[in-house]
């Protein structure tokens, strides 16, 4: 582990980034238009906006990052750039925390954006703090980083890659409690939900919403879905191989 | 010191269930320039890759510069080029080679000197992806240039290149191994094969010559090396049946 190439792997993320505009432009602009969308949906129920578009700003990171780092770590695997990388001083670490490290700098930005305009334009109103919902959207996006790069192991082609975002994504989503409040789920769902990071990062929105402090249960949701990441990316390190057959 | 950068040992390497290496052995020296010829499909990129250390061997032991290969510490010292550009196409030539030269802790003139010794000092600014295929390669070669590796392995580089670029590449490399770099060049085409110290025929798997350009063509009496190559493979075939 290097901090040095960790710095110069995520550096050289942010580069293949900055090169390709559309894709920034679409990272910025989509989660502030599907919110604008939410909000005129509600227009007359502006306590349901106020849930939902919470919600919201925490699961836009978490899918979009999970696509893009998918798609990108998928590329360095087709390409032949991730065997070369292999083959010089750089760790297993180096390139996934790299990874992790350039996303989250993308998404921090994101959720700052959406954060920005759902709380200024769209008038959202949580009893929390708003930074402390740019917090939370930006550990959810590290954890589609990490997730993301998991699951760019067991595909082969972009078209498997995307599969995977109704594999792992999408029951995430059903069963975090934005459609039906946990509490009402059978036991069994309640069970799934349970060992689904989301359920968590959904939570700790919630704990943001209905308290004007940070909370226990916030703090604890977090470090829940900070150490679901850390664990997706020591598995992701498995599946990177030196050597292949 | 050993004066042998590359030895190998009765290699074999099964990819699926199909044998790619039937027992490989040769020894590479030092500071020389040395083709591994071959027709496509005859295990060239296989043994190339068990001697960076990406292949998963079967049997057999491969030692680079006195160490097993794929030692932690060759990475420093082990420069390698795929057959496919392995450069990011969404970088200019610039920033690839700056991130690749941040890898051995070098820094900007390291890579803005191995862009110049490819020639491509004028394309520096511009996307890999919007390079010719023969740009792309030398993108990708410059990167494996940097921080002046002991031995630099290199799968078909001079592929779609035009022939004076091709001829500067071979000065160069016979520039660097006159510095102590062993190179390992691989190819398909034999107008190449004169250009090498030494020469490493490979056809199904397994060698059929390691000698010298000259004494290869004095061992099939012919000035030819293609239909030296050509001799070879015959000879083999006539003491099999």
């Amino acid at each position: 582990m290097s901090v040095a190439i960790t710095f110069s792997t995520s550096g050289r993320i942010v580069r293949q980034l900055r090169h390709d505009r559309r894709t920034v432009a679409l990272l910025m602009v989509v989660p502030a238009i599907l919110l604008t969308l939410l909000y005129y949906m509600y227009e007359d129920a502006p306590q349901i906006f106020d849930r939902v578009a919470l919600i919201m700003l925490g699961i836009f990171p978490f899918v979009i990052m999970f696509l893009v780092t998918s798609i990108a770590m998928l590329r360095e695997r087709t390409s032949g750039t991730l065997e070369r990388l292999l083959t010089t001083p750089l760790g297993k670490i180096d390139l996934l925390f790299g990874y992790g490290l350039a996303f989250s700098g993308a998404a921090a930005v994101q959720g700052a954006v959406a954060t920005g305009v759902a709380y200024w334009l769209l008038g959202l109103d949580t009893l929390g703090s708003p930074a402390l919902v740019v917090l939370i959207a930006i550990v959810n996006a590290v954890l589609g980083v990490a997730l993301g790069l998991l699951c760019s192991a067991f595909a082969r082609t972009e078209f498997q890659a995307v599969q995977f975002l109704p594999v792992v994504v999408v029951p995430q989503i059903l069963l975090c409690g934005l459609f039906v409040p946990r509490e009402a789920m059978a036991g069994w769902l309640q069970a799934i939900a349970d060992v689904l990071p989301l359920t968590y990062a959904v939570d700790a929105l919630m704990e943001v919403g209905t308290s004007a402090d940070a909370t226990a249960t916030m703090w604890r949701d977090l470090i829940i879905v900070a150490g679901a990441a850390v664990l997706a990316l020591v598995l992701a390190a498995a599946t990177l191989r030196r050597r292949t057959p | 010191m050993n004066s042998n950068a590359i030895e190998v040992d009765d290699l074999v390497v099964e990819r699926g269930k199909r044998r790619v290496l039937h027992g490989i052995g040769c020894s590479i020296p030092a500071g020389s320039v040395t083709g591994l010829l071959g027709p496509s499909g005859s295990g060239k990129t296989t043994l190339i890759r068990a001697i960076v250390g990406v292949q998963i061997v079967r049997s057999g032991t491969v030692t680079v510069l006195g160490m097993p290969a794929g030692t932690a510490e060759l990475r420093r010292k082990v420069g390698y080029v795929t057959q496919a550009p392995s450069v990011y196409a969404d970088l200019s030539v610039r920033e690839n080679a700056r991130y690749f030269a941040s890898l051995y802790g070098l820094g900007a003139a390291e890579a803005d000197r191995a862009i110049a010794d490819v020639g491509l000092a004028d394309a520096a600014r511009q996307l890999v992806g919007n390079l010719s295929g023969g740009q792309r390669s030398r993108a990708s070669l410059a990167c494996a240039l940097i921080g002046t590796p002991e031995l630099l392995v290199l799968d078909e580089p001079t592929v779609g290149q035009d022939p004076v670029l091709r001829a500067d590449l071979w000065g160069k490399f016979h520039e660097m191994a006159a510095r102590g770099t062993t190179l390992l060049v691989s190819s398909h085409v034999m107008d190449e094969a004169g250009r090498c110290d030494r020469l490493l025929l490979i056809r199904d798997g397994r060698l059929i010559g390691d000698d010298t350009p000259a004494a290869i063509r004095a061992a099939a009496g012919t000035e030819d090396l293609e239909e030296a190559f050509l001799r070879l493979i015959r000879e083999r075939a006539e003491v099999a049946a």
